[in-house]
C-alpha cells in the first residue's frame, strides 16, 4: 500500500462530504487524511484526500470519485512537484530544551505557561512525525493534527480543468426520454 | 402574483415538462400536497399497494420503453420502501426517478413523525439524489434528475422534497439548459482506440463477443449484429443482455456464467480475445476471477469509465456509448480473423452440451418444460419477467429471446419479488404486448399484492408461478453443499396459500396445472384472457435443479453439467 494525495474539487453544497465519505466506506478504500475548505470560487470547495492504496486501486478510487455528480475534478498531486503540508499543535511539558528543537524544525511556540508549551508546526507529515518523536522526551500532554493540504508547483490551477462544462438544452429532454 | 403557484404544482408541472406520462405511487402525509395537482394532471398515476411495487413497476416500465420510470412515495416508511427497487435499479443500470415527500424543512433532523433521511439512506445506490427545501429549486432538481437518470450509464435518481417547499408559493421556471460541472456524457470514441481494437480483432484466432446489458441500454442491437456478422466471431450474451443478439443466430453460444451454457462458458475460458461490450466482469460471469479467461486479451467498451479495468485488466479500454463505438468499429474491421479451428471446436461443444433437462422420473411436472412451453406458445414477441432463483435461471435458459427489451429480471441485486410489479410496469409501458411474469412461489409471496393494482387498472399481465413449494435455489445449494439439510426452505406452498383462490380474491383469473399433459391447454387458456390478469399455479417437481453450474467461488473450468458430472473435456479439441 502506498499513500497518494488527491485534490478533489467539489460543489460547495450540503451532503457532499457525506457522499465522498460514503463512497470510501462502501468500496473499502482507506482514507489516511482528509481536509476540506473553500476555494477562490465560493461555489466550489476543495478536498485534499490522502489515500492508502495500490496502483490499480488508485485509478479506481479516482474514477469512482469522479462518478459522483458533485465531484467536479479529481487530480493526483505528485509529491515531487508539489508542496504538501499539515498543521500540528503539540502540548508538551515546559522545558528549556524544547526551544532549540522547535527552531530546528521551523516550528514555533505559540503559547507558554508555567508548566506547558504549545508548539505549532506546519510541515510535511514526515517532518511533523519527527518533531513529535523529538518532543516525546519532554512529555507530550496532547496533540492535534489537521489533514494534509497540497498545491502543485507552477502557475497552473486545478480549477483550470473545470472550465469546460457540458451544457445540454432541456428542449432535448423529450429525446432522452425516448 | 398571477405566476405564483405552489411548490406541489411546480413539481407536477416539472414532471410533465420532463415528458412523464405515467407514474407509480402511493400518497402519505409529506407528499400529500403533490397529490392534489396530480389529481388534475395528464400524467397517469397508478396507485400501488406497496411502495416497493411502485419502484419495481418504474423499473419494468423503464426497461421495456428505455424511458425513465417514475415512482412517488411519502416520507419515512414510504420512502424506505423504495430502497430495494432503487438499489435494484442501480445494480442493473435502470433509469428510475423517485420522488419522495420529506417532513417540512424546519422539522428535518428532529426525528419528526415519518421522518427518514432518505437522501442519506439512498446515497450509496442512487446515481445522484437531491433534497429540495426551497420551492424555487424544484424544476431544476427534476430536470437534472431526468437528465442524470437517462444519460450516460442509466441509473436511479431520487428527489426528496420537503413538505413546506411543496406548500409554499413559487414561480415555475423550467430550466432552458442543464449545466452540471461534475457530470459529463462521453463524446465520440477515440479513433486510436478504435484502430487498436480492430487490430486486436484482426490478429485474434479465438475471439468472443462478451455482450452485456449495456448493448440493450444503448439500443445497439442492430449495430451489434452487423459487427458480429462482419467479424464472424461467437457471441455470448450475459443474463442482462438476453435478447441483445438473437438466440437463434448461428453465432450465438448462449449465456455465460454460473448457470451458463457449456459452450458460452468455455468459449470465454479458452478465448484469446474478449470483445467486451457493455458488460462488467461480474463474479457470476467470471467465476473465480484469477482463473477467468486466462489467455485472453481484453477490449472493453463501456460508457462508465469506472468499469474499465475495475475487475479485469484491459488491453484496449474504450469509454463511450456502445452504439457510437460499435458504429465506429464496423468500418475498421477489414477482414474476418481465421477462426476455422475455433468454430469447429465450439460447434462441437454446442452440439454435445446443449442446455437441457431431464423429465422427473415420477411423472411430475418439470419446471423447465412449463417455461419452455410458455416461451414456445407465447413466442418471441412477448415480454418475460422473472423473479430471482431457479425459475429465473430456467426462464433465461429455456425461452428464446430474439429481440432486446423482451427479458426483464433482477440481475445484479437478485431481488426476490421483482417479477409481479416489474411485469406490471412493463405492461403499462408496452400495453399491446403479452407480458408474462414467470415467478417462484417464494418470490410471488413477497409482492403479489400488486395484482390488485393490475386488476383495478386494466393491466392484464400473466403470472406463471413455478410452484416447487420451496425457496428452490437455496434448496439446490442445500442439496449440493449442505448435505441435503433443508433448513427453512420448505414453503409448503402446495398447502397454503391456495394461489388460485388468492388470484380470485385479487380480481384475477386463477388456474392450476400439475399434469404435463395439461400444460399447453392451461397456457392457451391464459393466452385467451386479455381483460384480466391471470395467475397460474404450476405445481412442479421440487427436486429439479438448474444445470449447468459453476459453484460460487470456483473456476469456470470446473463447470458441471449435472451433479458430479463434468463435460468430457478429453474428447474436446480446445
Amino acid at each position: 500500500m502506498a499513500k497518494h494525495t488527491l485534490a478533489v474539487l467539489v460543489d460547495n453544497s450540503s451532503g457532499v462530504l457525506a457522499r465522498v465519505a460514503s463512497l470510501f466506506a462502501r468500496r473499502a478504500y482507506n482514507i489516511d487524511s482528509l481536509a476540506v475548505g473553500p476555494t477562490e470560487d465560493p461555489a466550489i470547495s476543495r478536498m485534499t484526500i490522502v489515500v492508502n492504496v495500490e496502483g490499480h486501486a488508485l485509478e479506481q478510487v479516482i474514477r469512482q470519485l469522479d462518478k459522483l455528480i458533485n465531484v467536479i475534478h479529481v487530480s493526483e498531486i505528485k509529491p515531487a512537484k508539489s508542496t504538501q503540508e499539515e498543521l500540528v499543535l503539540v502540548k508538551v511539558k515546559n522545558n528549556p530544551r524544547v526551544e532549540s528543537i522547535v527552531t530546528k524544525f521551523g516550528a514555533k511556540i505559540v503559547d507558554s505557561s508555567e508548566d506547558a508549551l504549545i508548539i505549532e508546526s506546519t510541515n510535511s507529515p514526515a517532518l511533523n512525525e519527527e518533531l513529535l518523536d523529538s518532543l516525546k522526551q519532554f512529555g507530550v500532554i496532547e496533540f492535534v493534527q489537521s489533514g494534509v493540504v497540497a498545491l502543485s508547483h507552477g502557475a497552473s490551477a486545478l480549477a483550470d480543468q473545470t472550465l469546460d462544462i457540458q451544457s445540454i438544452s432541456t428542449d432535448r429532454q423529450a429525446d432522452y426520454q425516448n | 402574483m398571477s405566476n405564483q403557484i405552489t411548490g406541489a404544482q411546480s413539481l407536477v408541472k416539472s414532471l410533465e415538462a420532463a415528458g412523464v406520462d405515467v407514474m407509480f405511487g402511493l400518497p402519505g402525509g409529506a407528499i400529500l400536497p403533490a397529490y392534489d395537482p396530480i389529481f388534475d394532471s395528464k400524467i397517469r398515476h397508478i396507485l400501488v399497494r406497496h411502495e416497493q411495487g411502485a419502484g419495481h413497476a418504474a423499473e419494468g416500465y423503464a426497461q421495456v420503453t428505455g424511458r425513465a420510470g417514475v415512482c412517488i412515495a411519502t416520507s419515512g416508511p414510504g420512502a424506505t420502501n423504495l430502497v430495494t427497487p432503487l438499489a435494484d435499479a442501480a445494480m442493473d443500470s435502470v433509469p428510475v426517478v423517485a420522488i419522495t415527500g420529506q417532513v417540512p424543512g424546519p422539522a428535518i433532523g428532529t426525528d419528526a413523525f415519518q421522518e427518514a433521511d432518505i437522501r442519506g439512506i439512498t446515497m450509496p445506490f442512487t446515481k445522484h439524489n437531491f433534497l429540495v427545501t426551497d420551492p424555487r429549486e424544484i424544476p431544476t432538481a427534476v430536470a437534472q434528475a431526468f437528465h442524470i437518470a437517462t444519460t450516460g450509464r442509466p441509473g436511479p435518481v431520487l428527489v426528496d422534497v420537503a413538505k413546506d417547499a411543496l406548500q409554499a408559493m413559487t414561480e415555475f421556471n423550467w430550466p432552458k439548459e442543464i449545466k452540471l460541472a461534475g457530470y459529463r456524457i462521453p463524446g465520440e470514441p477515440d479513433a486510436q482506440s478504435i484502430a487498436d481494437a480492430a487490430a486486436l480483432i484482426a490478429e485474434s484466432k479465438k475471439p468472443v463477443f462478451y455482450v452485456g446489458g449495456g448493448v440493450i441500454k444503448s439500443n445497439a442491437s442492430a449495430e451489434l449484429k452487423e459487427l458480429a456478422e462482419k467479424v464472424g466471431a461467437p457471441v455470448v450474451t450475459t443474463l442482462m443482455a438476453l435478447g441483445a443478439f438473437p438466440d437463434s443466430h448461428p453465432q450465438h453460444l448462449g449465456m455465460p456464467g454460473m448457470h451458463g451454457s457449456v459452450s458460452a462458458v468455455t468459449a470465454l475460458q479458452k478465448a484469446d480475445l474478449l470483445i467486451t461490450l457493455g458488460a462488467r466482469f461480474d463474479d457470476r460471469v467470471t467465476g473465480k476471477l484469477s482463473s477467468f479467461a486466462p489467455k485472453a486479451r481484453v477490449i472493453h467498451v463501456d460508457i462508465d469509465p469506472a468499469e474499465l479495468g475495475k475487475n479485469r485488466s484491459v488491453d484496449v479500454p474504450i469509454n463511450g456509448d456502445l452504439k457510437a463505438v460499435i458504429k465506429a468499429l464496423i468500418p475498421a474491421i477489414k477482414q474476418k480473423p481465421e477462426m476455422g479451428a475455433w468454430w469447429s471446436a465450439l460447434n462441437k461443444l454446442k452440439a454435445t452440451y446443449p442446455v437441457g433437462y431431464d423429465k422427473p422420473a415420477d411423472g411430475s411436472l418439470a419446471p423447465q418444460y412449463v417455461i419452455e412451453r410458455i416461451g414456445q406458445i407465447s413466442g418471441s414477441d412477448s415480454i418475460y419477467v422473472a423473479g430471482v432463483g431457479q425459475h429465473q435461471m430456467w426462464t433465461s435458459q429455456f425461452i428464446n429471446y430474439e429481440k432486446p427489451r423482451t427479458w426483464l429480471n433482477s440481475g445484479g441485486a437478485g431481488t426476490m419479488g421483482y417479477a409481479v410489479p416489474a411485469a406490471m410496469g412493463a405492461k403499462v409501458g408496452a400495453p399491446d404486448t403479452t407480458v408474462w411474469a414467470i415467478d417462484g412461489d417464494g418470490c410471488f409471496q413477497m409482492t403479489n399484492q400488486e395484482l390488485v393494482t393490475c386488476a383495478l387498472n386494466n393491466i392484464p399481465i400473466k403470472v406463471a408461478i413455478i410452484n416447487n413449494e420451496s425457496l428452490g435455489m437455496v434448496r439446490q445449494w442445500q442439496t449440493l453443499f449442505y448435505k441435503g439439510r433443508y433448513s427453512n426452505t420448505d414453503l409448503k406452498s402446495k398447502m397454503v396459500p391456495d394461489f388460485v383462490k388468492l388470484a380470485d380474491a385479487m380480481g384475477c383469473v386463477g388456474l392450476r396445472c400439475e399434469d404435463p399433459s395439461d400444460v399447453d391447454a392451461t397456457i392457451e387458456k391464459a393466452m385467451s384472457i386479455n381483460d384480466q390478469p391471470v395467475v397460474i399455479d404450476f405445481r412442479v417437481n421440487r427436486d429439479s435443479m438448474v444445470w449447468p453450474m459453476v459453484a460460487a467461488g470456483t473456476s469456470n473450468d470446473d463447470i458441471m453439467i449435472a451433479r458430479e458430472t463434468a463435460p468430457d473435456w478429453d474428447s474436446q479439441e480446445l
